[in-house]
């Protein structure tokens, strides 16, 4: 089990949480600019690394708040975690 | 028959209603609990509207006077209150067009209380977090799972827990706890 360390409420084991999948995916400011392509990019494809990652979770079961973690897939260790709005370290 | 003639006898009834439970382990029936959810502009009028410390920090309770406030999240605190106590009156005055919402939750959950020097482990047989009182301090309140149910978690001192359960979660957990206390009885 992971412990993944919540910005708001510490590290915490990882049964609390739910995934939400990579970060930083980003709607358009204008969503009738964007052309099919650009939606199949932003609705359907996502990065799948091997090694850093950047990825939403949610503390499910504890404050309940949306956050990003940076982890590396290949070894599951978390480098960091940042609170929405903040910027990738 | 007449069965307008028999008046309705309304009372309230928890999910646990009729469980004795012993000296360790034992339902709380009534009182009050409310959700609040606050931005940190209307932190300081509400917490002066209704005598309790919203400041504290996130995951612990303060408590005044038999009243608690559990900060569960940034904006979100799990206020319980005795049963006949109504906050939302003093909370829109305190808050004239303020951004809040108060909930009133007093009949979604049950409360248990756990004690005892095995509490901690009893816990511990459903629950992941680390109980240790160097992690889990007296006065840390938390949302957390305890097998699979939603639970508020809140140490009120060494060996004693307050469990916050869902209505209908609540036999669930009770069964539990009561398998679990097998193997502590004395």
């Amino acid at each position: 089990m992971l412990l993944i360390p919540c910005p708001y409420c510490g590290p915490r084991p990882e049964i609390e949480f739910a995934y939400g999948g990579e970060a930083h995916v980003v709607r358009a400011a204008d969503p009738r600019q964007v052309d099919d392509a650009g939606w199949t990019e932003f609705l359907y494809f996502r990065n799948n690394p091997r090694g850093d990652h950047a990825e939403r979770w949610r503390h499910a079961f504890g404050c309940g708040r949306f956050f990003n973690v940076k982890r590396n897939t290949y070894t599951d260790q978390i480098e960091a975690s940042y609170r929405i709005g903040e910027t990738r370290p | 028959m007449d069965n307008l003639a028999i008046p309705p006898a309304a009372m309230r009834r928890s999910s646990l209603s009729g469980q004795e439970g012993g000296p360790t382990c034992r339902p709380i029936a009534g009182g009050g609990r409310f959700s609040l959810r606050l931005p940190p502009a209307s932190r300081q009028p509400a917490a002066l509207a209704l005598g309790l410390d919203l400041e504290a920090n996130i995951n612990r309770a303060a408590v005044s006077g038999g009243r608690a406030a559990l900060r569960l999240g940034p904006d979100e605190w799990l206020l319980l209150l005795p049963e006949a106590e109504a906050p939302a009156a003093a909370l829109a005055g305190a808050l004239p067009g303020g951004l809040y919402a108060l909930t009133e939750i007093s009949h979604r959950q049950t409360a248990i209380v756990l004690e005892g020097g095995a509490a901690a482990d009893r816990l511990n047989a459903g629950c992941p977090l680390d109980l240790d009182l160097a992690a889990f301090p007296v006065g840390m309140a938390t949302r957390t799972l305890f097998f699979k149910a939603e639970i508020v978690l809140w140490r009120q001192s060494e060996t004693c827990f307050h469990l916050e359960v869902w209505r209908s979660f609540a036999p669930y957990v009770w069964e539990l706890l009561g398998v679990i206390g097998r193997e502590y009885a004395s």
